[in-house]
């Protein structure tokens, strides 16, 4: 008994060609034309809100097709593209700053494909349309700005002291602190060991001179700052751009990517990625009424802020320190345990609210978070370059005791929170400045060209390769073509369950796949005319051709895996899709032509005298 | 094709010569032209517009001059309603905005209006780093599949492997450089592609060789290669045409964006089946390959047990 597989091994490749079905078919799904509501500073949206959201799209007169409310965000989905332009402009201008309005397309996929996680492939921005921005955090302007402020606070510290100085200052790489005279040189040591733990000592011949330089470990750390801190930023700036899926991640050392699908507008993009941003602290005016200052009495030395859910605050028109004299900022636990926001400021600083929580200890202090945007706009035909601050109230503390340098803020709600906060402060501080080292936009008719292109020419050379195949292998490239679509269908299913970005080069690796997977095929049926040739017996040579085969099919295969391994380590941006379909396509195809097709084979063969093959 | 005979190896100087000749042009190509690489690996600005009616240059190029981008190359991509302007890229000049300037100056006279197509900026640090992983990327590939064919195989048909895939590349890369085509990212990792493939059909000549040598003892060893490559023959020729197939609906129907690839590929097609056969082979024999390395060194691949 030859050439039949067990009923398992059946069972197994049945399988598995079901599972790829499965998780292909979201792809088969259109998209709706949908407007995507979220809260700004991603918290999810309540009950109430959602309601709000929905009765304002009633209100606008269009009809939406469905309302969602999931994982905190709501959906709306329409007909055409009109209809969903037009609730998005609508909803903008109804529930104002604190939701975010984004436009998206939303998959028609069933409830029961997406309750076992299956989505449809994932578009790389070469095939949707959008933007692609590379930024550079510019590392040493971040060392240079850490290396000012030490300058500044050990001047501070020395003053403090009362350990005299002559000068301090950068030089040959170094922060050096020269003094008066040697005698000071203890108090310095203590300061430093004090206060600046930080900082590599090198002693100089001169006894009254101290070298200073960051220490490796801090600098390491500033640098990983100044990363995530512009990372911090960006992510809520793109929040602002309405986009649906934006990505924003770090790559390499000193690298921020992101991409933003479906913007069109890259002008006004780069100028939102661009905001400034500081902040400001300033004492609450506790001693007039807010109402009356809503109603426009605002007493003379105060200013009427916002708070994040739009509630109105009075604060003191005096700044008590910037966002520039913020050090440090992190989120933890108090000695009670409870959520609190660390935050170290510079020298100036730390004096600037020494003086004034000295005075104002049972006070409420509030945080103003400012926002310099500049946004192009059309009035009337004619572009208007517009500069807008927009001042936020992010947090109000009471001051328990007299503080200086180093301060915490707690009674918060949640860790959550304080990490949220810990960050805006940061986002705040002084950053790194960053440029734009690589750009790629892709309009949406090019995306969509992009698409059609791709899939005629996979349309055109699968049906060429099917035919070829059936003309010179008969029954045999029957089955070859068979196995040949069920390897597309799992590269599909796989790209999709992987959610890997599918990109032009990598529609190209698919179609490259199906001209080289049927190799395996071609390889196992010229041995098996071979060895008919030789006068074996049709069931002998179906049995040795795909024996045969297996181990050349293996190492020609492995060598092209080698080479799509490298190119996804090295490759960049769309290139890495290419990789990508083309390690997916090798294992698929080694499945399904040796397994895949060798099943077929088995059925129609199998088991019973055969006289011919028809190959 | 049944049964072909042809005398693949004894011919194999004709070959050898005829191959460094052609390699011979192609570094000569390389090395005196260049290769005129993309902005990739230059860094620059690239920004391709659409029109609704065929667009004119000279107009287009003059508009670009008023605007201050003298600078400037302007030409058709694909039809004559694409337009493709590049930029080099300019000391102090900011990128962030150049392509909104480029696009107000070109629709500024009452031209018909481009719309936006595509933009690619490449910072010239990044244009280097593209360039350094590329390079790394054939290096690594290239020692990679070294050692793995001499573990599976033998030194001397990894060498061979590798000289024949390195000449593939190699008048791949100066076709490239003779024709003046655009050598960009995907052109790369076409090439990277092409390197599979040839290794691919080298790969199954010397899986047959191997199998030769360890089953056939009255022949020579020119006599068992000549043998392999001519058993392989019709499966090398059949798989270059279902390449081929798919290669040519990718030229003609996968638009400009993917034209560099295909090209790269159609001619690694016909180079790598040519190197797999008239290169691989006749290099391992010059390198002194025996029956003798392979009795010595492997017993796999030629079980046959089970069979009826």
């Amino acid at each position: 008994m030859q050439n039949s597989y067990p009923l398992w091994k059946n069972l197994v490749i049945l399988l598995i060609f079901l599972l790829g079905l499965v998780y292909a078919l979201p792809n088969l799904y259109g998209e709706d034309p949908s407007v995507q509501i979220s809260a700004v500073g991603g918290r999810p949206l309540t009950r109430s809100q959602s309601e709000q959201i929905e009765a304002e799209i009633r209100a606008s007169g269009v009809e939406s097709i469905a309302f969602e409310f999931k994982d905190g965000r709501a959906l709306a989905r329409f007909s055409d593209t009109d209809d969903q332009l037009k609730v998005a402009d609508w909803l903008r201008e109804k529930l104002g700053d604190s939701m975010t309005v984004a436009l998206n397309l939303a998959p028609t996929t069933p409830a029961w494909l997406q309750a076992i996680g299956a989505d449809a492939m994932y578009l790389g921005l070469d095939l949707r349309g959008g933007v692609h921005f590379l930024l550079e955090v510019d590392m040493e302007a971040a060392v240079k700005q850490t290396e000012e402020r030490y300058v500044d606070d050990i001047r501070q510290a020395l003053r403090a002291e009362k350990a005299h100085y002559l000068t301090v200052g950068k030089e040959d790489g170094f922060i050096k602190v020269k003094l008066k005279s040697a005698e000071d040189k203890p108090n310095l040591m203590r300061v430093l060991d004090k206060e600046f733990r930080n900082l590599n000592v090198t002693e100089p011949e001169a006894q009254d001179q101290v070298w200073l330089k960051i220490s490796e470990q801090a600098i390491n750390e500033i640098k990983r700052n100044a990363v995530s801190q512009n990372i911090t930023t960006l992510r809520n700036r793109v929040n602002e751009l309405g986009v649906a899926e934006p990505l924003i991640q770090q790559q390499g050392e000193n690298r921020i990517v992101v991409q933003l699908p479906g913007v069109q507008d890259t002008a006004r993009a780069k100028e939102i990625l661009g905001t400034t941003a500081t902040l400001e602290y300033r004492l609450v005016d506790i001693e007039h009424d807010v109402q009356q200052a809503v109603q426009g009495r605002v007493p003379v030395g105060s200013r009427l802020y916002r708070d994040r859910d739009g509630a109105p605050i009075l604060l003191d028109r005096r700044v008590i320190v910037t966002g520039d004299q913020i050090v440090d900022a992190s989120s933890g636990m108090d000695e009670d345990g409870r959520a609190a926001v660390f935050v170290t400021l510079d020298g100036g600083g730390a004096t600037k609210m020494g003086k004034i929580t000295r005075a104002n200890v049972g006070r409420p202090m509030a945080v103003v978070f400012i926002e310099y945007k500049s946004e192009t706009r059309t009035v009337n035909g004619e572009k208007v370059r517009h500069k807008e601050k927009v001042e936020k109230v992010i947090s109000v503390a009471t001051i328990q005791g007299v503080f200086s340098k180093r301060f915490q803020t707690t009674g918060l709600d949640s860790p959550q929170e304080a990490r949220d906060l810990a960050l805006l402060l940061r986002a705040g501080a002084l950053a790194a400045p960053v440029d734009i080292v690589e750009e790629r936009t892709v309009g949406p008719s090019l995306g969509q060209d992009n698409i059609d292109k791709g899939m005629l020419s996979f349309l055109v050379g699968f049906g060429l390769v099917v035919l070829f195949m059936l003309v010179y292998y008969k029954l045999f490239g029957m089955l070859a073509n068979l196995a040949l679509a069920v390897n597309v269908i799992l590269i599909v299913a796989v790209l999709s369950i992987l959610q890997a970005t599918l990109t032009l080069p990598g529609i190209a690796g698919i179609i490259l796949t199906v001209g080289m997977s049927v190799d395996a095929n071609v390889l196992i049926f010229e041995r098996i005319k071979e060895e008919l040739r030789n006068g074996t017996s049709p069931q002998a040579s179906i049995f040795i051709g795909y024996e045969k085969a297996w181990a050349t099919i293996l190492d020609s295969n492995i060598t092209t895996l080698l080479v799509a391994v490298m190119l996804f380590a090295f490759g960049a941006g769309s290139v890495k899709g290419f990789a990508v379909t083309l390690i997916i396509g090798i294992f698929s195809s080694m499945f399904t032509a040796i397994n895949g097709s060798r099943m077929l084979v088995n059925w129609i063969y199998g088991n019973r005298r055969v006289e011919t093959l028809s190959i | 094709m049944v049964n072909t005979n042809i005398n693949f190896l004894g011919n194999r100087n004709i070959f050898l010569v005829f191959s460094s000749i052609v390699m011979a042009i192609a570094i000569g190509s390389l090395a005196i032209k260049g290769l005129k690489l993309g902005i990739d690996f230059t860094g620059g600005t690239l920004i391709e517009v659409g029109y609704e009616q065929p667009a004119d240059l000279d107009t287009l190029r003059n508009a670009l001059e008023q605007g201050g981008f003298a600078n400037a190359t302007v030409q058709y991509f694909g039809t004559t309603k694409d337009v493709l302007i590049r930029m080099k890229l300019e000391e102090g000049v900011s990128s962030a905005l150049l392509s909104e300037k480029v696009i107000e100056a070109i629709n500024k006279n009452d031209a018909p209006t481009a719309s936006l197509r595509r933009v690619e900026f490449v910072g010239p640090q990044v244009g280097e780093d593209l360039a350094e992983d590329g390079f790394l990327a054939l290096l690594y590939s290239t020692v990679a599949i070294l050692i793995y064919i001499a573990w599976r195989f033998e030194w001397k048909f990894s060498l061979g492997a590798v000289i024949a895939t390195f000449h593939d590349v190699i008048v791949t890369l100066g076709l490239f450089s003779l024709l003046n085509l655009e050598f960009d990212l995907s052109v790369l990792a076409a090439v990277l592609a092409l390197i599979g493939y040839s290794l691919n059909d080298t790969i199954v000549i010397y899986d047959r060789i191997r199998e030769g040598f360890l089953q056939i003892r009255n022949k020579s060893t020119e006599e068992i290669m000549n043998l392999s490559v001519n058993v392989t023959l019709s499966r090398t020729v059949m798989t270059s045409v279902t390449v081929l197939l798919v290669l040519l609906s990718l030229f003609f129907l996968g638009g400009e964006a993917l034209r560099g690839f295909s090209i790269v590929l159609l001619f690694g097609v016909f180079f790598g089946t040519y190197s797999s056969i008239f290169i691989a082979s006749p290099v391992a024999l010059l390198l002194g390959i025996s029956p003798a390395d392979m009795l010595a060194s492997t017993k796999e691949s030629t079980d046959s047990d089970g069979l009826p």
